[in-house]
Order: structure tokens, then C-alpha cells, then sequence
């Protein structure tokens, strides 16, 4: 909040460290007269709300057309993988992919195109975003698809779908009218916070997005890092902006709602079945295999850089494999590496109890959601990061707190909270308290419920809410720069300032160490419910 | 205005000789360094810069037993931005910076609000032998160093190609252009205010009014009108035939490197003449890139090292500036397998055992014979920086 406000003043001219003291709206004109201001404000919110209806439209089709299929519980597998990798190192491969000089064109090339050398097209950073889009969409799907399978798990879905195929429905028409509304609302927070993130999105957008001009949020970081300081002014306006930016697309997104469920209801109760569905759920299908394909591609493409040596267009494949990268790499990782898993648990462990305590709390409140504070939970996730966190800065600076271990772990949390929040709260509150009253029939203490029956019943939640936050914190740059002071380097701090360097073997390498980390996150959230459940096939089958 | 100037002058020799009359000495300085943690902020984007500070860093340990950290940034106005947020919050001591890799617009900034210790590069035992008479060493993109940043290497604007596919490379902007138009989307400019966009921008309003006094100092509207009239005539030339027809630009610097590397241009900018070795012998370029001056020389300039007003460790500062400084640092930084960048002492007027370090470094063949370069042309006034870049923008940014 107070960082909130040392990003308001200073919109208002009002900085005092730079001389400004009185209150004016010149950076408001400023900032408006930037050249093709609106047109980077107008490709941010439309890549946010295309982003979000193709990431939810895929995620949804493909719970729609395979939900309860053993392909389905399959390919589950491989969510936590995919949402572990950092959206950096993903938009990296996927620009390694479709680049004109790119590893699709080099599979072609010369063979097929006669390309010797990559054509002039512009491919990534295409003007209206789309390869931006695409970068962003296959990271969402899995994200989404987790949140779903979470919300699924609690709301009955398998019974519900196998009542509507005994009905004669199709299977996709199904499980649209029988799961779908009762599952959207738990999942709308997370489609917001896809929403907010694809409008506000900054590494991705400077990795695959337009470059001229840049999305909004490109173009506030660079202004608040201009050498001339006094552009921080309309920096601070723009940021202002970009928050009213991601409100103008929650609206959009409500009145959409609105729309599909005024359309949607009158056709689920119509009755229709669609009982021949096969050719739509083998779209679906085969848009996920795409997508996921691009991804794991890309990601392979990552992988082939990290030890490539000599890589030249239009050759397939490296001239050699080599550790040279790594053995020069070594001894800088160790330091960062102790430091991002400190932080990473840390915060996620202030996370964890914050979150299941306000949600404890809440259940047993009778007043209901009192913890829906509003967006107040999620001003982190809507507001640019790098809008509200110099006022942070200053403030942490004035009460001696910077570079402190503890700052930037409670820097963190304000990142890291309100998605594991978000990942928990849908299944912590749809959670059946009935079966409290039964273990409180059968003598447990209202504490001996909530730790021998709750707790275990969320263990699939509470392990996924703990791997998102534990993604979240290890993508953390700027938080930790900033608040860090550069004292606490991670392994994002050096992969980002390595990614200034433009070699691609060494942003490669720091990538997939970066992606290990969440990944072994996401493998033990995978595995200690498995294991826990081992013996119970119910909670086995809600997975 | 030569007055005031030369007003200016005399005010920062006075100051000059307070300074030194009250400085410390040396020795003094070398003692309170010892044990003392150095955090070096320095631009983190390339491994071997990083790994010449960590020799750099090692060396420093061992001679005068203070440890250096590398703060590896991103871009450089994090530090600043950091110093200033000290500021505001107070902080006059203690800060976290305590020596900083900037130059330009940066150094400008921290200039102008205060953020910096100093004068203090007439404390460094080495500053003796500095070529002053030969390399803009004492101001910073046209902006006085004063004293409050040491010089550390000299850069300059050359051509970056690839020789199997172009063997002789346009070295005018008359001939660039004609390339261009022969070789569509094969030559890229990163976009301003990246600091290589903005040089070219500048080199090219130099080459186009054959270096006209009046960009020495500030202009009126109309007189930047006029001068910079056959610069967007020739930008309006030349963007139908770079690289995406100018609808898109790399970020800067590295990711031209690596349009040189995948073939997606044969035709680049640099701002090291050492660009094409030290690319070749990270493994990034391939080994028939070269680096080649403009006809008649390019525009070059200085990075600098400074010490914000409230660094911590500020003798540890110091000394570490002085040992960067040293023949030995210096000829181990131009080393091409080191990094490749051109030094700011005199080696003329070293000791024979220190002129030797230089001497001995190996030339590596894509290295320009000196005769390619031509002589470092000086900036252009600020001034013109900046309404060049804004009026960029206005013209081409927005599409």
C-alpha cells in the first residue's frame, strides 16, 4: 500500500528526492504524448483477453472432450513440468522455435525452402502480438488446466459427467452443462489473475512481443529505468494506467461472462445432447498436443543450447555437445542457487500458514467469505511490479530493512501469497463440512478434524498451492533486485542480467537450472500425495 | 561562453587543490581498505566481462585484502535508481553501492542530483598515466567528468560482418545505403535510446554534415531542423531496406550478435573494435567475422568507474579503482581472449616492464589494423542526443 502511494505522488509530480514538490498533472501530458503511446496500451489489453480466451478455451475443450479418459489422467503428468518452467525460458525457446532463423525453418531449410540464409520475415515480435500471444498461452493452459483439475476434484466432476453420458449426452456436451458452470467460479480468480498477468506481462512481452511500438508494461519499466530520472513522473502515470488498463479488461471480462452465461444457460437447459462429438474432441486434443508440443520443443531447443557448441543457421543440430558452458558456469551458480531456495521456502512457507490460517478462519466464521477482501489480495498481481516497488524501496531503505534476507523474503510473500491463496482457497472452501460433523461425532476435537481429516483430504491442494508459490518466488526479479540490493543474487537475477548479454548457451543454461527448481517442486507435490494416498483409493481417484 | 568556460575551469582546479590538500594519503587509504567489502555494481550482461571482474575481484583480495562482490545488473540505472531511492529515504552513509560501472546519460543523472563521491580520481596513485592528450578522458559524453569517475576503457563504433558473406563492407553512409537497397533486410541498427542506436544515429548526422561545429554545442529548434534534415532523409532512405523493413529492432548490442551468428544479417553495428575476436573466441560468432571502421572514424567514448556519495566502503573503493587502473589490469582487459577492450593508459610513457604487457598481447586475426579504424570523433553536445532520440521516436518508434 505504502508502495502504492509512492507510485501515486510521483504521478502527481510530487518526488521529492528529484527537487518536485508541488503537485501538477505535466506527468500525466508526458506521458500521453509518448509517441504510439495508445497504440502500446491497445496491444497490451488485447493481447491480455486473447490470451486468456484461447488459454481457457483450450484448457476447457480438452477437460471437456477427455476428462476421465486414462489418456487425460496420463497427460496429466506432464502439468507440473510445464507450469514449472519460467515464462523467460519458455518465451526463449519458443522464439528459438518460430524466429525465421529458428529451429522449425532450420528442419526445412535448405532442403525445402532453398533458405541458405533465414528469410526476412518478421515472425516473433510480429506488431500485433500474436507470436507474444502464443508464448503466453501454452504456459496458461497448464496453469489453468491445474486449477481446474484442483477445483474437479472437490465438486464431484467425475460422477456428474459419467449421470450426464448415461443421459445420452456427448461427452463434451456433458460435461459443459453438468460441470462446467459449477466449476467456473472456482477457477475465475486464477482466469483473472491469466487476465491481468498476459495485459501486464514484461519479460515475455520483451522476449516474443512487438517492438515498435513495445506492450504498455515494456515501456513503463524502461521509462522508470531512464537515465533522465525525471521521466519516473509519467513512468508513475503509465503505471497508473496499466492498473486502470487491467480493470478496463476485467470489465470486458465480466461483460463476457455475463454474455456466455445468458447464452449458455438457455442452451443447457435446451436439452440437446450432441451425442457424435469425436471430431471436436480430437480438435481439442490435438490443440493441446500442439501446444504442449511447441512448448516441449522449444524447451528441447533450450536444452540443445546449454551444452551446443557452434550452432549455425541453417544446421539442425549443434556441430558438438560440450560442458564447456557449464564448467565455466559452475562456481557462479552455487551462491545464487542457496539463495533462491532460501527465499523460495521461506516465503512460501509464511505463504502456506498465512493462507490456510485466514482460510481456517474463514470456515469457521459465520459471517461466511469475510477473506474475500475484495482485490485488495490481488493489487499485487494487477499492479505493475515495477510501479509500486521503488515506493517499497524508499520505504524498506528509510527503516534500514534492504538487502536484508528477511525484506526481500517478505517482498516475496507479497508475490507469492496471493497465488497460493488463489490455488488454495477454491478447494479449502468447497471442501465438504460434513465430514467434520462426522469426525466430530466419532470424538475428534474441532483441531483433531482439521489436522487427521481436513488437512489430509487438501493434501493434493496444499502441495500444489506450496509449488506454485515456490515457482512464483524463484521467478522473482525485480522484488529481489530492488529490495535485495543486489546483496542476495538468485538464479533469476543472473539469468535476466545474463539475458542482457544475448548468449544464447548461457541464458540456455541458467534456464534449465532455473526450471529445475520448480520442477523438483512440482515433482514432490506430485508424489507426496501419491504417496500419502497410497492406500486410499478415493482420494487416489480424485486426482 | 568561452569565458564562463574557462570560469568553470578554474573553479574545479580550486577545487582540485582543496581536495588535495585535505586528502588522505595513500597509504592511509590502503589501510582503512584492508578487510572492507567492496559492492561492485557493473552491467552483468556478458560472461566474459563477468569473468574479468572475478579475476579482477581475486586479484584485489589478494594484493590488498578487500573483497569484491559483483552486483550483476541488468542495466546500470538499477544502481542508480537505487542510490536514489537512498537518498530519499535519507540514507547518506551506508548506502549499497560502492563502485559503479557508468557512463552517458547515467553518469549525467547521478551528476546533476548529487549521487556522487568526489572529486576523487586525483587520489589514484595510477591517473598519472592516463592519455589525457590523446582520449576524451575527461568528460563523458560531453558532460565534465570532474574527477568523479575514473576512467576504465575506451570503446568505439565499428562495422560488424561476416566476411564469407560480404568481403568488403560499405564503410560511408552513401554506401551503406546502396548496399542496403542491393541486400534487403541484411543490415540491422538496434532501436534508440539503446546507446548504440543513438551512436549510429549520431555517427551518421556527423558523417551526413560533415562534422559541423554547431553539434559541439546546443541548438535552437531551427538550427536542429536544419542540421538534421538529411539525417531523416537518409533514415527514410534506408529503413525500406534493413532488416524487417524497420517495423521491428533488436534490443541492442547482443542481440545484433546474435542476427550475426544466425545469418539473419551479414551487416551490424559494435562498439568494440575487439567485438568479432572476443565474439569468435566465446564461441558466439564464427570465425569469419570482422570488425571494420567508418571511413574518416567513428565516434568513440570512455566508460567510466565512480563511487556514489554514500558508498561504505570507500577507500576499498578506491583501491580497487586504482588496481583497475594498473598496467596489469589494463593489459589484461585489452587482451582479446579477455575481453578485448582498448586501454586508457599511455603506454608510451610506461615503465619498459609495464609497456611489455601490452606489447606482448596477441593481435587476433579478425582484429581491424589500425589503419581500418580512423580517429575517435567526438560526441556531439547532449543536447543533440537527446532531441535526436525523441525525434526518432516520433518519427519511426510509433508505428
Amino acid at each position: 500500500m505504502a508502495g502504492l502511494a509512492g507510485t501515486l505522488l510521483p504521478a502527481f509530480g510530487y518526488l521529492p528526492a528529484l527537487g518536485r514538490g508541488g503537485f501538477s498533472l505535466e506527468p500525466w501530458h508526458r506521458f500521453a504524448a509518448l509517441p504510439g503511446i495508445w497504440t502500446s496500451v491497445g496491444r497490451s489489453l488485447a493481447t491480455g483477453i486473447a490470451t486468456t480466451l484461447v488459454s481457457l478455451g483450450i484448457a476447457v475443450a480438452l477437460c471437456a472432450a477427455w476428462h476421465g479418459t486414462a489418456w487425460f489422467r496420463h497427460s496429466q503428468r506432464l502439468l507440473a513440468p510445464l507450469l514449472s518452467v519460467p515464462h523467460a525460458a519458455a518465451a526463449f525457446g519458443i522464439s528459438f522455435l518460430l524466429a525465421p532463423s529458428g529451429w522449425l525453418m532450420r528442419w526445412i531449410s535448405p532442403s525445402l525452402t532453398g533458405f541458405a540464409r533465414p528469410p526476412d520475415w518478421l515472425t516473433v515480435h510480429d506488431p500485433h502480438g500474436i507470436s507474444l500471444t502464443v508464448g503466453l498461452v501454452v504456459k496458461e493452459v497448464p496453469f489453468l488446466l491445474i486449477m481446474m483439475l484442483a477445483a474437479m476434484a472437490q465438486s464431484d466432476a467425475d460422477r456428474s459427467r459419467r449421470v450426464a453420458l448415461s443421459f445420452g449426452y456427448g461427452p463434451m456436451t456433458g460435461w459443459l452443462k453438468g460441470v462446467f458452470p459449477r466449476l467456473y467460479p472456482q477457477i475465475r480468480l486464477p482466469v483473472l489473475a491469466v487476465l491481468a498477468y498476459g495485459i501486464s506481462v514484461v519479460d515475455v512481452a520483451m522476449i516474443l512481443g512487438p517492438t515498435n511500438p513495445h506492450p504498455l508494461a515494456v515501456r513503463l519499466v524502461r521509462l522508470f529505468n531512464d537515465p533522465d530520472l525525471s521521466w519516473r513522473l509519467p513512468a508513475s502515470a503509465g503505471a497508473m494506467v496499466q492498473g486502470v488498463l487491467v480493470g478496463v479488461g476485467i470489465v470486458i471480462w465480466t461483460g463476457l461472462e455475463r454474455w456466455v452465461r445468458a447464452a449458455g444457460s438457455r442452451w443447457v437447459v435446451s436439452g440437446r445432447r450432441h451425442p457424435e462429438d469425436r471430431a471436436l474432441r480430437f480438435a481439442a486434443g490435438a490443440v493441446w498436443v500442439l501446444a504442449t508440443g511447441l512448448l516441449i520443443a522449444g524447451l528441447a531447443a533450450m536444452g540443445l543450447w546449454a551444452f551446443a557448441d557452434g550452432w549455425r543457421f541453417p544446421e539442425v543440430w549443434p556441430d558438438r555437445l560440450t560442458w564447456t558452458t557449464w564448467e565455466r558456469h559452475a562456481d557462479g551458480l552455487r551462491a545464487p542457487l542457496v539463495n533462491t531456495l532460501s527465499l523460495a521456502l521461506g516465503a512460501t512457507g509464511m505463504a502456506m500458514l498465512l493462507a490456510v490460517g485466514l482460510l481456517e478462519a474463514e470456515a469457521r466464521s459465520e459471517r461466511g467469505s469475510w477473506t474475500r477482501f475484495g482485490g485488495l489480495l490481488y493489487l499485487p498481481l494487477i499492479v505493475p511490479q515495477v510501479a509500486f516497488l521503488f515506493g517499497a524501496q524508499i520505504l524498506l531503505l528509510s527503516a534500514a530493512m534492504d538487502g536484508r534476507w528477511l525484506a526481500v523474503a517478505w517482498m516475496h510473500l507479497v508475490f507469492v501469497f496471493p497465488y497460493v491463496f488463489l490455488t488454495l482457497s477454491g478447494a479449502y472452501r468447497a471442501w465438504d463440512r460434513r465430514f467434520e460433523s462426522v469426525g466430530m461425532c466419532l470424538g475428534a476435537s474441532r483441531f483433531g478434524v482439521f489436522l487427521r481429516v481436513k488437512l489430509p483430504m487438501l493434501l493434493r491442494a496444499l502441495t500444489a498451492a506450496a509449488a506454485v508459490g515456490f515457482s512464483v518466488s524463484v521467478g522473482q526479479y525485480l522484488p529481489t533486485l530492488l529490495i535485495g540490493g543486489g546483496r542476495l543474487p538468485t538464479i533469476t537475477t543472473e539469468a535476466v542480467a545474463l539475458a542482457a548479454g544475448g548468449d544464447l548457451r548461457v541464458i540456455a543454461l541458467h534456464a534449465l537450472v532455473q526450471m529445475a527448481l520448480p520442477l523438483m517442486a512440482f515433482g514432490l507435490a506430485v508424489l507426496i500425495p501419491g504417496w500419502q494416498f497410497r492406500n486410499r483409493r478415493a482420494l487416489q481417484a480424485a486426482s | 561562453m568561452i569565458a564562463s568556460r574557462r570560469f568553470r575551469a578554474l573553479l574545479a582546479l580550486i577545487a582540485v587543490v582543496v581536495e588535495s590538500a585535505a586528502a588522505p594519503d595513500w597509504a592511509d587509504i590502503l589501510n582503512e581498505a584492508r578487510g572492507q567489502t567492496v559492492y561492485w555494481n557493473a552491467w552483468g550482461g556478458d560472461a566474459r566481462v563477468n569473468r574479468h571482474i572475478a579475476w579482477a575481484a581475486a586479484a584485489a583480495q589478494q594484493a590488498f585484502g578487500i573483497e569484491v562482490r559483483h552486483v550483476k545488473l541488468a542495466d546500470t540505472a538499477d544502481a542508480v535508481s537505487r542510490v536514489l531511492a537512498e537518498k530519499s529515504a535519507g540514507r547518506t552513509s551506508g548506502g549499497s553501492v560502492d563502485l559503479l560501472w557508468v557512463n552517458g546519460e547515467n553518469f549525467a543523472a547521478m551528476k546533476q542530483h548529487g549521487l556522487l563521491y568526489g572529486p576523487f580520481v586525483h587520489l589514484l596513485p595510477n591517473h598519472h598515466w592516463l592519455d589525457t592528450n590523446n582520449l576524451p578522458l575527461l568528460s563523458d559524453f560531453t558532460v565534465p567528468a570532474d574527477g568523479l569517475e575514473a576512467p576504465w576503457s575506451v570503446a568505439q563504433l565499428v562495422l560488424l560482418f561476416d566476411r564469407d558473406r560480404l568481403t568488403t563492407p560499405p564503410r560511408t553512409p552513401d554506401a551503406l545505403l546502396a548496399w542496403a537497397r542491393a541486400h534487403p533486410g541484411r543490415f540491422a541498427y538496434p532501436r534508440p535510446p539503446d546507446f548504440l542506436g543513438t551512436t549510429f544515429l549520431k555517427q551518421l548526422l556527423l558523417q551526413l554534415t560533415t562534422n559541423h561545429p554547431a553539434l559541439g554545442s546546443p541548438a535552437t529548434a531551427a538550427e536542429f531542423q536544419r542540421w538534421t534534415t538529411p539525417l531523416w532523409q537518409y533514415l527514410d532512405a534506408l529503413h525500406p531496406h534493413v532488416w524487417r523493413q524497420a517495423r521491428a529492432f533488436p534490443g541492442g548490442g547482443p542481440a545484433l550478435v546474435r542476427l550475426l551468428a544466425d545469418a539473419e544479417v551479414d551487416l551490424t553495428l559494435a562498439f568494440s573494435p575487439e567485438a568479432a575476436a572476443s565474439g569468435i573466441l566465446s564461441g558466439q560468432l564464427p570465425g569469419t567475422a570482422r570488425t571494420t571502421g567508418f571511413e574518416g572514424g567513428s565516434i568513440g567514448n570512455v566508460s567510466f568507474l565512480a563511487i556514489p556519495f554514500n558508498s561504505r566502503s570507500r577507500s576499498g573503493a578506491l583501491v580497487l579503482a586504482n588496481f583497475l587502473l594498473s598496467p596489469v589490469a589494463q593489459a589484461r582487459k585489452q587482451d582479446p581472449s579477455e575481453m578485448g577492450a582498448r586501454t586508457v593508459l599511455a603506454v608510451e610513457r610506461l615503465d619498459p616492464a609495464d609497456r611489455d604487457l601490452f606489447e606482448r598481447l596477441p593481435r587476433h586475426e579478425a582484429s581491424p589494423s589500425p589503419g581500418d579504424l580512423g580517429p575517435l570523433l567526438p560526441e556531439p553536445h547532449p543536447y543533440w542526443m537527446d532531441r535526436l532520440e525523441q525525434e526518432w521516436e516520433r518519427r519511426y518508434g510509433g508505428r
